[in-house]
């Protein structure tokens, strides 16, 4: 289940396709009080199972990239488990397969580098004091620094793309 | 990265070792292959654990069983004198409790039974037939024998509880229940 996130919607129609990384530790089934999210032998993080899953959000809130959704309707939580029907037949998952510019791409780590001489694999990432290492890797140029965003640091910069034109947090003398 | 376990694939927030973890992280493993195994030793615990529960079931009943036995029977009461019971009738009583029913029949001038009133089938009471020999339940046709209070005909297929009865001094005591009670 893959979902699109608009980079700065009320200026550019940019979209980013989220799907989930499959940490090596996930922060999603560590934080899960029901013991519903389970990760195969491939190290595919899987959806909730719904027999356990009490539809509690902590997950949606806990995933440092903002993967998991909750469908109140079901109650349930569903998200991309790389499309587990098709990766446990030999197929590739549907994203990656109907990606014309290959954006999303799903094999070894040897053909992508490969085929992508300029790139290098990425898949450490830092949220303040956490290292996630995930299964599922960014190509970033290849001798391109790699940098972390500063996540402390970014929750107290105002949104992009979101105009805070709301009085109701402003002070009375200001409004 | 090596990877010692195939089963043991997900890293715990630590980075320790699975070994090393605490005892709810490896009793809920994230892992597929490690939620769904079950070894061969839990199931031998489970199913030794089981059947000491049974067997300590089974101990605890015949315990149950013993105490009450042992528990001394309940005090003689008088039911009535031999004047007020001509050869033939029959006399309510309440033995051993309040709530327990039972009915003395003078068969002979010397022979005295008294069962339980309480049909052993629905709990109806029996009525004595002393001339035909036998308790009647109205509610479905059954009988018990006068003499020994086994079921003769109808739903019924225990005997009615009997009440031990003693002659002492022209007055009739119940002195507790026999054994085949159901009490």
């Amino acid at each position: 289940m893959i979902q699109l996130d608009y980079i700065d919607r009320s200026h550019s129609p940019q979209t980013v396709p989220v799907v989930c990384m499959h940490c090596d530790s996930p922060t999603c089934a560590e934080v899960c009080p029901a013991d519903a999210i389970k990760r195969t032998e491939d190290g595919v993080v899987q959806s909730a199972r719904k027999p356990r899953c009490i539809a509690c959000n902590n997950c949606v809130l806990a995933c440092p990239f903002g993967v998991p959704k909750m469908h109140t309707e079901m109650r349930l939580m569903m998200k991309c488990d790389m499309c587990y029907d098709r990766t446990s037949v030999g197929k590739k998952p549907m994203c990656a397969s109907v990606c014309p510019s290959q954006a999303l791409y799903f094999g070894t780590r040897d053909e992508i580098e490969r085929l992508r001489p300029n790139s290098q694999p990425f898949n450490t990432f830092k949220f303040g004091r956490q290292i996630i290492s995930t299964k599922v890797n960014l190509m970033i140029p290849k001798h391109s620094a790699i940098e972390h965003v500063d996540v402390l640091e970014a929750i107290y910069q105002p949104p992009t793309g979101r105009e805070m034109e709301d009085t109701l947090f402003m002070n009375p003398g200001e409004a | 990265m090596r990877i010692e376990d195939p089963d043991q694939i997900t890293i715990a927030p630590d980075g320790g070792m699975p070994e090393a973890q605490p005892k709810w992280r490896q009793d809920f493993p994230i892992d597929w292959p490690k939620d769904e195994y079950r070894s061969r030793r839990d199931f031998t615990k489970l199913l030794g654990l089981t059947s000491l529960a049974f067997v300590v079931g089974q101990a605890w009943i015949v315990l149950l069983s013993l105490i009450q036995r042992a528990e001394k029977r309940p005090p003689p009461f008088e039911i009535t004198s031999l004047e007020n019971l001509p050869v033939g009738t029959a006399r309510l009583f309440y033995y051993p409790t309040q709530i327990d029913p039972c009915l003395l029949v003078r068969i002979t001038p010397n022979e005295f039974v008294a069962f339980g009133q309480k049909c052993t089938h629905l709990s109806c009471p029996v009525i004595p037939r002393v001339p035909e020999g036998k308790f009647y339940c109205p509610c479905h046709s059954g009988s018990f024998d006068l003499k020994t209070g086994f079921p003769l005909a109808g739903p019924p297929r225990r005997p009615l509880p009997r009440v031990l009865v003693e002659v002492r001094n022209g007055k009739v005591f119940a002195t507790g229940l026999a054994d085949r009670s159901v009490v």
